[in-house]
């Protein structure tokens, strides 16, 4: 991790610290141009890019027509031309019109034309459940993407993560998928659905320089050093996660993936030969998903520390159902469940 | 569900029907294209390039023609070019037609392992690059090659390309034809249609936005007008006023479905820019004078800040689809020779040679030269090798560019696979 820390820190949620990303790199380079529907005069629809047209100017920041694969397609031609596009899709769940731009032509680009022409654009995008969004507000197409060769997936947990890894990503020369945990926005939502809200204000990861810094992509954080196992989780799921483990008692050892796509194996070797058990963590539907691509790796290359089957603790094989929204969300009492199953011999 | 073939539901009302488009003629079918509509040369009007996307209506519905019958360049269109210039397009048409004979054949004699021809829409290519300036940024489909040797682009490397040899620049990686040309102005070609549409109008987009000169062009065929990137192309050209000339080239064939599929029953494609509100040209795509001129126009128009113009070129694709296709399995091979519209190269040379600037042994020495410039760079490509003559590229080059650098798993594979080379004994493994 390269994290320069600036001279001044501030108390930020997840949204201003993406904004603040926004703004310092587009002070920093003037060929980073922000586009997506209502990003522009009205700032975004989650409040994103709030003043950033009025700073920067209409050609800069600008609203676009209802087309995903319209913005996508457009993002790459100005990349092509030299700009750093940072398109927005309003929610990952209407990502889908643009796959044939992102997977046939931005992850494609450099390869096909052997460098020739590049495709350095930042696709942002609110993604996951628990805030009963339905079907088309929920869902979490990670997968999708860490299948497609030539594409980087990035998903933050922090305000201070998303911040620098969304610098980190504008500044790659290659396609990057930033998907945004619209549930932890405001705070670090635990799973405990039915009691207060918190902040980010008593959230150590609430902190944000106000200036530029990188964490850098492919890189995972240890967010909490344990023997007993390892958890891989990312976005809102790491903070589940680390309440389940101290409510449970259990001493886990808790990696927040950041970048699923490159992945940082060396970590999590690491640490499940230290613990000898790995247990796996994503909101998105089970069959498929990453957590099959995370187990397939942890068992290939830790299989004679293994002391119990990898677990894999998802969403189920369903459409993300509305009234339904706590019994298919992978909450405390499923991760809680699978931690004691893979504790038992203990 | 299917229903029941009893009574219609509703007595009083018709049973409904539903229309599914056939051509006019099929294999065996004797050809007769009168139906085909051809407005005289010289009667179009030509409008100020700044006019109102709304005053377009009409032209969107006749056809942009300057060469008559008479081989002469008549009305408002002609775009009086100097005999020289009329002299070095008809040089490039035949040159590009030389080109894919050769390269045609050379897919058949088991050199490469594909190839699409452009028999007849020579003009269509070659005149808009001749239109543009060298500095505009062309996003083609794969019938576009005319652009590349209109720029200059060396034949050479072209073949090296179709041949994936030690000489092509991609690597071996692309299918043939599907070049990348950045130093001629000519964007990576992709296999998906249409992606390149609102890639052009985003990097006209941006050139617009940094306040540049440079305009773009992009091409896609009549078929490909069917996709959704062809929609938000022109929603995104429009809104923005992007300085990008988006051009349809209607050779009434998309594989073996004819251009009824892709909507021309109901309409022409250029009126399909009128409700975008894009200013729309329909022009004899092998007239290459009219090519010339409606390009020239508008890349006026969006030099000026004027906006976009939409412009079908109404042409015949002579050949088949590319060298997998057959055409005779769905068209009449009557078709190529009845087309009303003839051959873009005898066209032009038929001007020449009515304002006494060309004469048919001129034409016939120049074919003869530039038959043997062809099959002197095919000698020199095939130097660096053909398909199938043992591998042309360094065996890791599989895994160089999937990122700007190279990730670990990438890198684990790509150590797997030079293990899996020297398992296999094969000579050719680290070359």
């Amino acid at each position: 991790m390269s994290d320069t820390m600036t001279d001044t820190t501030t108390r930020m949620n997840m949204i201003q610290a993406i904004n603040s990303a926004l703004d310092v790199m587009m002070a920093r380079d003037a060929d980073v141009v922000v586009m997506g529907e209502d990003v522009g005069y009205f700032g975004g629809v989650f409040r994103a890019t709030a003043g950033l047209q009025a700073k920067y100017g209409k050609t800069r920041v600008f609203d676009t027509p209802i087309t995903e694969t319209g913005i996508m397609g457009v993002a790459i031609g100005m990349g092509a031309y030299g700009l750093r596009p940072v398109p927005e899709i309003q929610f990952a769940d209407y990502i889908y019109p643009a796959l044939d731009q992102l997977v046939s032509e931005a992850a494609r680009l450099r390869y096909r034309s052997a460098g020739e022409f590049t495709a350095p654009i930042t696709i942002r995008s609110p993604y996951g459940g628990g805030i009963f969004g339905g079907q088309t507000h929920s869902q979490s197409p990670e997968g999708i993407f860490t299948h497609v060769s030539g594409m980087k997936t990035v998903i933050p947990s922090t305000p201070y993560d998303a911040k620098g890894l969304l610098i980190a990503a504008i500044e790659d020369n290659d396609p990057v998928l930033f998907l945004e945990p619209k549930r932890i926005y405001n705070g670090p939502f635990n799973g405990h659905w039915d009691r207060p809200a918190e902040n980010w204000s008593k959230h150590p990861g609430g902190d944000v320089p106000t200036g530029h810094y990188r964490v850098d992509l492919g890189t995972a954080a240890v967010v909490r050093a344990g023997e007993a196992l390892t958890i891989l989780a990312y976005g809102t799921m790491v903070h589940v996660c680390a309440k389940v483990v101290e409510e449970e008692g259990v001493d886990a050892e808790i990696i927040d993936l950041r970048t699923l796509v490159p992945l940082d194996i060396a970590t999590i070797e690491a640490s499940v030969r230290k613990t000898g058990r790995c247990m796996i963590v994503h909101e998105a539907t089970r069959t498929s998903g990453f957590g099959a691509e995370l187990s397939a790796l942890v068992q290939e290359r830790c299989f004679y520390h293994l002391e119990a089957p990898i677990e894999r603790v998802t969403g189920f094989d369903t459409p993300y159902p509305h009234s339904l929204e706590w019994a298919y969300f992978p909450g405390p009492v499923r991760i809680g469940q699978a931690l004691k199953k893979i504790m038992k011999d203990v | 569900m299917a229903e029941d073939p009893g009574a219609p539901m509703r007595p009083n009302m018709p049973r409904l029907s539903l229309h599914v488009p056939e051509p006019r003629f099929r294999p065996g079918d004797t050809v007769d294209f009168a139906e085909v509509e051809i407005p005289a040369a010289g009667a179009a009007r030509r409008p100020d390039t700044g006019a109102a996307p709304r005053d377009f209506a009409e032209l969107a519905y006749t056809m942009v023609r300057v060469l008559d019958e008479q081989g002469q360049a008549v009305g408002p269109w002609n775009p009086r070019l100097a005999p020289d210039t009329l002299r070095r397009m008809l040089r490039d048409m035949v040159r590009l037609r030389a080109f894919d004979e050769r390269m045609f054949r050379a897919q058949r004699q088991g050199k490469t392992s594909f190839y699409m021809k452009a028999l007849g829409e020579e003009a269509v290519a070659i005149a808009a690059a001749h239109a543009l300036d060298a500095e505009d940024m062309c996003f083609p489909s794969y019938r576009q090659q005319g652009l590349l040797i209109a720029r200059g682009c060396p034949l050479v490397d072209m073949m090296n390309q179709i041949y994936s040899n030690t000489g092509d620049k991609l690597g071996g990686k692309q299918l043939p034809i599907m070049y990348s040309e950045k130093r001629f102005g000519f964007f990576s070609i992709s296999g998906n249609l249409t992606t390149q549409y609102p890639q052009a109008v985003g990097w006209a987009m941006a050139s617009a936005a940094k306040g540049d000169s440079r305009i773009a062009a992009v091409w896609c065929g009549e078929g490909s007008t069917a996709e959704g990137d062809f929609h938000s192309a022109c929603t995104f050209a429009a809104v923005y006023r992007a300085p990008v000339v988006m051009n349809i080239v209607n050779n009434q064939w998309a594989i073996s479905s004819f251009s009824g599929f892709a909507g021309a029953e109901s309409t022409t494609f250029a009126a399909r820019g009128i409700g975008y509100g894009i200013a729309s040209l329909r022009v004899d795509g092998n007239d290459a004078l009219a090519v010339y001129a409606a390009t020239q126009w508008a890349a006026e128009r969006a030099r000026t800040n004027a906006g976009p113009t939409l412009i079908e070129h109404f042409t015949y694709r002579a050949e088949g689809h590319s060298t997998s296709d057959d055409p005779s399995q769905y068209r009449s091979a009557g078709e190529p020779t009845a087309w009303p519209l003839g051959d873009p190269i005898r066209r032009l040379k038929d001007h020449l040679i009515a304002i006494s600037e060309w004469d048919e042994d001129r034409h016939a020495a120049q074919d003869r030269e530039l038959a043997e410039e062809v099959k002197a760079a095919q000698k020199e490509a095939e130097k660096n090798g053909i398909l199938g003559h043992g591998l042309h590229q360094p065996l890791d080059s599989l895994f160089d560019g999937v990122f700007e650098e190279m990730p670990w798993h990438l890198r684990e594979q790509r150590a797997q696979m030079l293990a899996e080379e020297e398992a296999s004994g094969r000579p050719w493994a680290r070359k």
